[in-house]
């Protein structure tokens, strides 16, 4: 089954013209991808060829999901233009938008979440500033190495890309049901604990690993829902024991989160909530075995 | 962006916030001028860290010449590991109550949040803490906003007291298109402060900016103090590269943030069995791994004197590992064209996206100061150990 991005999901691609975009799309489709369309106003009306196959440019979301059935949006708009494209993608009424994009305002990036809500929550955001979501052999939505890791047992939730590589390669052996890459920015569409509550209710899913980073208290909030919610095994990895503190400044900071932020800290929440935490990527993978048998 | 303070003031001024006159002064001489024109001032020290009250980095000045002596305690100070290098001094206000008020980024909501209180000043964490009721908490929505509504529901939850609760309201509106107006994560004032006059004034100003917003604020790069930033970050920044110098003796390059964070910690955990050496640098060369990324790469490690060996951890994802092993074979090659000779071992990890290709070309290219060593562990290992060594 995987989680949200299956065999059956038709993509469309906004900002399928730019380098970035067109790039991605050729190798999503090299991946089994069903992309159905591309989105860029100024193009409306034309194709792009990608290695044989001819896939037609739209001029609006909604009229893409009218013409080819769209169910999810990968967007690789410029920074200056992700807000705009992704209140577009909600405004159509897509189901999954996933914002590859990085460098996206922060204002922008809270306007669009706030837009979401406001309108009923019908569209899932993945990111901004994220690898995207893979369903090995079924679905590509974004820039996760197709060839990387076969399907399999696993979930994966990660806010980093490349760690999101080196795990799926360290345990490649065994495959992923879906690997989702959440994004390390301050604010983000889908946290770990969507992604965990979804793995938890994927019958494919036998156990899943989690990959944090330092900074906010994501990792903390997530081991309090896995505590409460989650009975398949959970692995988890954190970078950045060793980084040096960030400069914090003012009062605010401390005041909002009442967690440090540190990699301990998170080390300790996961391992009270029953998860076990490996030092290294190795490590993590070891665990994974071990919980798998 | 953290701001400074004076930064900060200014930044409230331009968008109409009642702040004190100030200026700012880097030797004694100019705090004198300044002094002399504002009379008597407070000489505040200049430093992205709070506690610089308690720690005698803020002072009262009577006369000119009380400012130049006072600026010349304060100009070269410590405060927790932050030299003070640049004097902010303002008019004076006599205060009867202190209050605090901020904007931020909640995370955890993925919203906006205000927090404040009428229990300001240089406790508020402890307030914080202890009476958590007197610090007001409202969640802001991203695109409605602060309006003159939600500035007097505010004003009404932190209780104001009823006499300075139109100025508040006022600020906390004018606050508002600040925090939005610049991008901002953050703006703070502790205190906000009551005068024996009546008025509300912000005494302080804590202005955190985001870098993202960059593109659509071209006066915030003048903003960056580049006299505080360490000379090989200033270095990489010119070209892109994402560094950050840190204290130890691995030179570390890697591709992606989450990766090259990782591979600080492999590398300070090995450290621990080779004499405690760490990693002495963070850089993050991205997903696309040119020779001459690698190349600006290797010559900003290398030129930290610290440094005795440099790992090289990349995997494959997006560009194959066969392009990254051209760049660094390329790189040395470059550095020669430069003139610089390299003399530091690197240890190259490479994995992933044609990863067997890759090694190959390391391997034939035969170069005494390149080693391959193909798990993340097994090369942190060896890079300590070589650093250990040297």
């Amino acid at each position: 089954m995987a989680i949200w991005l299956t065999k059956d999901s038709k993509l469309i691609v906004q900002g399928m013209t730019g380098s970035e975009g067109s790039k991605h799309t050729r190798r999503m489709l090299a991946a089994g991808t069903n992309v159905v369309g591309g989105v860029n106003p100024r193009k409306a009306g034309t194709s792009v060829e990608f290695d044989g196959a001819s896939v037609p440019v739209f001029g609006t979301v909604a009229d893409a999901m009218a013409r080819t059935g769209a169910d999810v949006s990968v967007i690789f708009v410029p920074p200056a233009f992700t807000r705009a494209a992704v209140v577009e993608a909600i405004d159509a009424g897509i189901g999954l938008a996933v914002v590859i994009t990085e460098g996206v305002p922060v204002h922008d990036t809270a306007a669009f979440w706030a837009h979401a809500v406001a309108t009923g929550n019908r569209t899932r955001i993945i990111g901004p500033n994220c690898p995207g979501i893979a369903s090995p052999g079924a679905s590509n939505a974004g820039i996760i190495p197709a060839d990387i890791a076969g399907s399999g047992r696993i979930g994966l939730v990660s806010k980093s890309g490349t760690l999101t590589y080196q795990m799926m390669y360290e345990l490649r052996d065994i495959g992923f049901s879906t690997a989702v890459g959440i994004g390390g920015d301050p604010i983000i569409g889908t946290t770990h604990i969507a992604a965990l509550a979804a793995f938890q209710d994927d019958p494919e899913t036998e156990a899943i690993v989690m990959i944090g980073e330092i900074g906010g208290d994501a990792e903390e909030r997530a081991a309090e829902f896995i505590r409460a919610n989650v009975t398949k095994p959970v692995v988890g990895y954190i970078a950045g024991f060793t980084a040096p503190p960030g400069k914090t400044m003012g009062h605010a900071g401390a005041i909002i989160s009442g967690s440090s932020g540190t990699a301990e800290a998170k080390k300790v929440a996961l391992e009270a909530a029953g998860v076990k935490v490996g030092k290294t990527p190795s490590e993590t993978a070891r665990l994974m075995r071990e919980v798998m048998g | 962006m953290d701001l400074y303070e004076y930064q900060g003031r200014d930044v409230f001024e331009k968008h109409g916030l009642p702040v004190l006159a100030g200026g700012v002064a880097e030797t004694p001489d100019e705090a004198r001028a300044i002094a002399e024109r504002l009379g008597r001032v407070v000489v505040k020290a200049q430093v992205k860290v709070g506690g610089r009250g308690k720690a005698g980095g803020i002072k009262l000045a009577e006369t000119p010449d009380e400012a130049f002596e006072k600026a010349g305690q304060i100009l070269g100070m410590d405060i927790k590991g932050h030299t003070v290098g640049k004097v902010m001094l303002a008019e004076t206000a006599d205060i009867a109550e202190e209050y605090y008020f901020s904007y931020l980024l909640d995370r955890a909501n993925r919203t906006f949040l205000c927090i404040a209180s009428v229990a300001g000043g240089m406790d508020i964490e402890q307030v914080a803490a202890e009476t958590p009721q007197r610090v007001a908490k409202v969640a802001i929505d991203a695109i409605k906003g602060v309006d003159r509504a939600k500035a007097q529901e505010i004003v009404q939850l932190a209780q104001f007291p009823a006499g300075v609760a139109d100025q508040v309201a006022d600020i906390a509106v004018r606050l508002w298109d600040a925090f939005v107006a610049e991008d901002a994560t953050l703006v703070e004032v502790n205190p906000l402060a009551k005068i024996a006059d009546g008025r509300v004034l912000c005494l302080d100003a804590k202005v955190t900016l985001d870098d993202n917003a960059g593109f659509r604020h071209v006066d915030h790069e003048a903003l960056e103090d580049k006299s505080a930033v360490d000379p090989l970050e200033q270095a990489a920044k010119a070209k892109d590269l994402n560094y950050v110098k840190l204290d130890g003796e691995v030179g570390i390059i890697g591709n992606g943030a989450g990766l090259v964070m990782s591979t600080l910690d492999v590398v300070a955990y090995a450290g621990t069995r080779f004499g405690g050496v760490k990693p002495a640098n963070f850089l993050d060369i991205g997903g696309g791994a040119s020779a001459e990324v690698m190349a600006n790469g290797l010559e900003i490690v290398l030129s930290d004197p610290s440094v005795k060996s440099v790992f090289v951890n990349v995997f494959g994802g997006i560009t194959a590992c066969d392009a990254v092993a051209n760049g660094i074979i390329n790189a040395f090659a470059l550095l020669e064209s430069r003139g610089e000779t390299v003399t530091k071992p690197l240890v190259v990890r490479l994995d992933g996206n044609n990863a067997e290709a890759g090694r190959a070309i390391l391997d034939g290219a035969n170069n005494p100061l390149v080693e391959r060593v193909d798990t993340m562990d097994g090369a942190a290992m060896r890079a300590a150990e070589l650093a250990a060594g040297m």
